[in-house]
């Protein structure tokens, strides 16, 4: 078993442990709700010399970013943060690493956007940048946000890898809570991650042009390679998540299932709001409701095959987003949707939408949005128009 | 130019362009929709043209003219309305046949 220690830990904290540990060379970030821990603490790792780190203050999220792109082309290993307001200022930026294949590492406290103005979690900003080919893993506790985070440099760093990777992790629901975290031994971290080197660094002795104009004659050839090179991320993820395991004793898989043995009632989460519905589904098991849930741990690239097997035996998918995408319902349930399309035609999926802005969603929301699905299936067999439900709203 | 024809297999990492001074290789001329023709008998090879080109698109010949390279000259005109002798007029290109 690894060695280690249980310590009481914020979220952010838990994260800046993460880093520290992954020994990054640059930092830039800036300050925002509910972010601003994970930057404190990282800055004040580097003042106290806990951490040989070069901290570069920049006046926006964009030169964050920037700074992040330009260390990382130089080979360094790098860290920013932020979260919704933030990271759409990043956002111009966030599709540079991407597409030049520099494997940033960041996390996201998820933010609601404005207006009005809200600090509170929801899952906007993540799902405003689902598009752009980060790598975007979603946290449930504090632990699998420091454990989670050791990974993403593992797993960007890959040589069959090489893209940007996102943790997301609730804002203030992990980012600002205390849980115990278990914190491995660092040298095991350090052999976990090891150092690694870019087959394309800008070096004057051997240079080379990175972010070029690509007229017409190459750009969509470019756009390919890094659509085939991003979906074959997969098995790396999985591989190096394994490997996580066996050494650290903790598991984790793009699609994890709970209770979904003889399940024909899934409930989806992504996020924090998985470790609410678990105890919603204890209690709907108890009363012998034959409910489990599915977490997608794995946001980009999509799980399809994960997903697919994971809902085979479901006749009823329950699907919550926190996040509208105006106009279409939620984000994540269009989605499910269309990985499903054409392959389960004998599968009832009910979108809810719920917690915008930080409004909880209690165990009885989730025992609702159960039984407030099975009522949608049966207006859909007679034939009714369903709407995309928010489920607490005031009338 | 040489990246012209790599499938997408073929293309480093990110894009990444290893051949120093590749730019040298895209044909600006492409874009060009006017051309610029000179009238050399009035020209006073002051060289005005070749410093105000801006894309350097403009070299001296042996006898101290000056002519635009067509690979890289865009049709932008800056060096016939630069030309303090009116050597350069500005003359449309023929569309190919058929395009019309």
């Amino acid at each position: 078993m690894t060695k280690g220690k249980i310590v009481g830990l914020e979220g952010s904290f838990a994260v800046a442990e993460a880093v520290r540990m992954a020994n990054v060379d640059v930092i830039s970030a800036y300050p925002i709700t509910p972010q601003t821990h994970i930057v404190e603490r990282l800055a004040e790792m580097i003042a106290d010399g806990e951490l040989d780190a070069e901290f570069i203050c920049v006046e926006s999220e964009h030169s964050a970013m920037s700074a992040c792109v330009g260390a990382s082309a130089a080979g360094a290993r790098v860290f920013t943060c932020s979260a919704s307001q933030g990271l759409e200022l990043m956002h111009e930026v966030l599709y540079i690493p991407s597409s030049m294949r520099l494997p940033v590492v960041a996390v996201t406290a998820n933010r609601a956007l404005s207006a009005p103005l809200s600090v509170w979690c929801d899952h906007s900003d993540a799902m405003a940048i689902r598009d752009i080919g980060w790598i975007q893993i979603f946290a449930e506790n504090n632990q699998q946000a420091f454990d989670l985070t050791v990974c993403a440099y593992r797993i960007a760093e890959d040589k069959e890898v090489l893209f940007p990777a996102m943790v997301h992790i609730d804002g203030f629901y992990l980012s600002h809570v205390i849980e115990g975290v278990m914190l491995p031994d660092e040298e095991e971290v350090a052999h976990f991650i090891p150092d690694y080197e870019h087959p394309f660094v800008l070096d004057p002795e051997d240079p080379v042009s990175m972010g070029c104009y690509g007229p017409p004659f190459i750009y969509p050839e470019a756009k390919k390679a890094q659509e085939v090179d991003f979906t074959n991320t997969k098995p790396k993820i999985q591989e190096t998540w394994d490997e996580f395991g066996e050494t650290f004793g903790r598991y984790y898989s793009p699609v994890e299932k709970y209770k979904m043995e003889d399940a024909n009632i899934a409930l989806l989460t992504m996020g924090s709001s998985g470790e609410t519905a678990m105890l919603a589904v204890d209690e709907m098991r108890e009363e012998g409701r034959d409910v489990g849930l599915i977490r997608l741990r794995l946001w980009r690239p999509f799980p399809f095959k994960e997903f697919r097997d994971a809902v085979k035996d479901v006749e009823l998918l329950v699907v919550l987003d926190r996040a509208i995408s105006f106009g279409m319902g939620g984000p994540v349930c269009s989605e499910v949707k269309s990985a499903l399309y054409d392959k389960r035609k004998d599968l009832s999926i009910v979108g809810f939408i719920g917690g915008l802005g930080g409004r909880d969603i209690p165990i009885d929301g989730f025992k609702y949005m159960v039984n407030r699905a099975l009522e949608k299936v049966k207006m859909i067999e007679r034939g009714e128009e369903i709407e995309t439900e928010m489920i607490g709203i005031r009338e | 130019m040489s990246s012209e024809k790599k499938g997408w297999k073929d293309i480093e990492i990110g894009c990444v362009v290893t051949e120093p001074g590749s730019a040298a290789s895209y044909k600006t001329g492409d874009w060009r929709s006017e051309r610029p023709v000179r009238d050399n008998t009035k020209c006073i090879k002051c060289g005005i043209c070749y410093i105000y080109c801006p894309d350097a698109a403009i070299n001296e010949d042996e006898e101290g003219y000056f002519e635009a390279d067509l690979y890289y000259c865009k049709g932008c005109g800056v060096c016939a309305h630069e030309c303090p002798r009116g050597v350069i007029t500005m003359v449309e290109e023929e569309e190919e046949e058929g395009e019309k």
